[in-house]
């Protein structure tokens, strides 16, 4: 465990922030399951919103990435978004967030 | 030659009758499943166990819900993409659509059938629609996210505002809806983000679910007007809730014999009130957040499903005892249940397997199957003659 973390850490600097190949087979197409079905409870099928914002690239265009994976992860207080934190890891949450920046497209 | 034209002409006379009789088809036992994913509306067939058929071309049906006409022929399909469609289930085709707003959650129809009304987030309001022609009637801006919409005896609707935390109660009964404005009533001091509300089965009182504080607040219809009163405050005791992964839903809440239950926000488990006090009388402990807790017609049994990740699973709970009697773990994201009029079978909707689940209430046996794509919302047509369904 201690090991691992000082390499995962590397991957994730080597590979940059549009890396989705960090996560293992499988996990991608997961990933977009739950932003569809799951995220999209709140913020739609289609990702423009409801409850929750619009998610549309258009819309979150000039967003930092490293801010949509910190929403991803601690969620907005006083609001309904929840942290994801519990459930997701920071590669997953930043590949979610390079997703909706990128509107789907990896 | 006589004879045998005779029969001949009897034959023929006999055939289109025939034929009439075996096209004829009652929908009393049919019901829709929403295929969230694909646009669809699956018409299922309840004592057959079976899909009959598919309407297509239904929009975005994330969170789409469906209420019926009175005579049980027309499905009115609230779709997330602001479409409202009406199917109808015996050509099984669409029978009129408009894309009434850009984005919305929920509808009803009026308790004489005439008017069906659509919540809307963008732009926030209630618009109101002729039943047989989808022509727009009355437009009901808030300003605010609209949400808890549900019909009320005497041709009303009422409706809650997510941002202002008031409900708003709309009155269509003098004139006709198109030439005369209802009569708005605005209700204040709901609470802070009221996410979704139902009316018990009586139509006389509504009842807000907040998300922005622990609590609910309920109306008594028979009043004018009616004066809030907030029952449950602070039922979390200031224990840190739980990050929410899904809003629970308060419609399907049944009086269960002389109580009501609902699920609670951010936390593993379901409350019980006293249906004349409303006052709380119990909890019981879940699996996970309470997404649906719905009762059994006869009130006997409630079963529960649950919020991401823990929503491959349903708990059944005895009444009586508010104990978890059984557990069902029917696959991966169980999204809604819908019984039978008389309450002998559930259907169980199971999203990521693509399946429809049917079983027994009493023995808890599985009955059958039913393929659907990515299905959400099961909805049999005896909720036509339902208030608030």
């Amino acid at each position: 465990m201690h090991e691992a973390f000082p390499i995962l850490l590397l991957c994730g600097l080597a590979a940059g922030p549009a890396a989705a190949a960090e996560l293992p087979p499988g996990r991608a197409a997961e990933l977009e399951r739950l932003v569809l079905q799951d995220c999209g409870s709140c913020h739609g099928l289609t990702l423009k919103g409801g409850l929750g914002s619009d998610l549309r690239p258009e819309n979150l265009a000039g967003k930092p990435l490293d801010v949509l994976t910190e929403i991803v992860l601690d969620g907005v207080p006083g609001t309904p978004m929840p942290p994801w934190r519990p459930l997701l890891s920071e590669a997953e949450a930043r590949w979610i967030a390079n997703y909706l920046l990128n509107g789907g497209a990896q | 030659m006589t004879r045998f034209m005779a029969l001949l002409c009897l034959v023929l006379a006999a055939l289109p009758w025939r034929a009439q009789a075996d096209s004829l088809r009652a929908t009393g036992d049919l019901g829709v499943v929403v295929e969230r994913a694909s646009g669809a509306l699956l018409i299922i067939d309840q004592s057959d166990h079976a899909a009959i058929g598919r309407v297509e071309g239904l929009g975005d049906l994330s969170h789409a819900s469906v209420v019926f006409s009175p005579d049980e022929r027309f499905a009115y399909v609230f779709g997330r993409d602001g479409g409202l469609s009406k199917v109808d289930l015996l050509t099984q085709s669409v029978a009129g659509r408009v894309l009434q707003s850009g984005n919305a959650i929920g509808g009803a129809i009026s308790d004489d059938g005439r008017l069906v009304a659509v919540s809307n987030y963008e732009p926030g309001g209630v618009r109101v629609f002729d039943a047989g022609t989808l022509k727009m009637v009355a437009d009901i801006p808030t300003g605010s996210k609209t949400i808890g919409l549900v019909d009320a005896p005497g041709r009303r609707f009422v409706f809650t505002l997510w941002d202002a935390g008031e409900t708003w109660i709309a009155d269509f009964s003098k004139g006709e809806a198109a030439v005369t404005p209802p009569k708005i009533t605005r209700v204040q001091g709901i609470g802070r983000n009221p996410y979704d509300a139902l009316i018990t089965a009586d139509g006389r009182r509504y009842i807000a679910g907040l998300f922005g504080e622990d609590g609910l607040t309920a109306l008594d219809l028979w009043q004018q007007p009616p004066i809030p009163r907030r029952i449950l405050a602070g039922y979390g005791r200031g224990e840190e809730p739980l990050p929410v992964y899904k809003m629970p839903h308060l419609e399907g809440w049944a009086l269960a014999g002389e109580r009501f239950v609902l699920p609670a926000v951010g936390r593993h488990e379901v409350l019980w009130i006293d249906s004349r006090s409303l006052e709380e009388v119990g909890r019981t402990r879940t699996h996970g957040q309470p997404v649906f807790a719905v009762a059994r017609p006869d009130g006997q049994q409630v079963w529960v499903n649950f919020a991401h990740p823990l929503n491959d699973t349903v708990e059944v709970i005895d009444t009586p005892s508010g104990e978890v009697i059984h557990r069902l773990t029917p696959g991966p994201a169980v999204l809604h249940m819908e019984f039978t009029p008389r309450g002998h079978e559930v259907w169980v909707s199971v999203r990521d397997a693509g399946r429809i689940d049917i079983y027994d209430t009493h023995s808890f046996e599985k009955l059958g199957e039913v393929a659907a794509q990515n299905p959400s919302g099961i909805f049999f047509t005896a909720r036509a003659h339902r208030t608030g369904l």
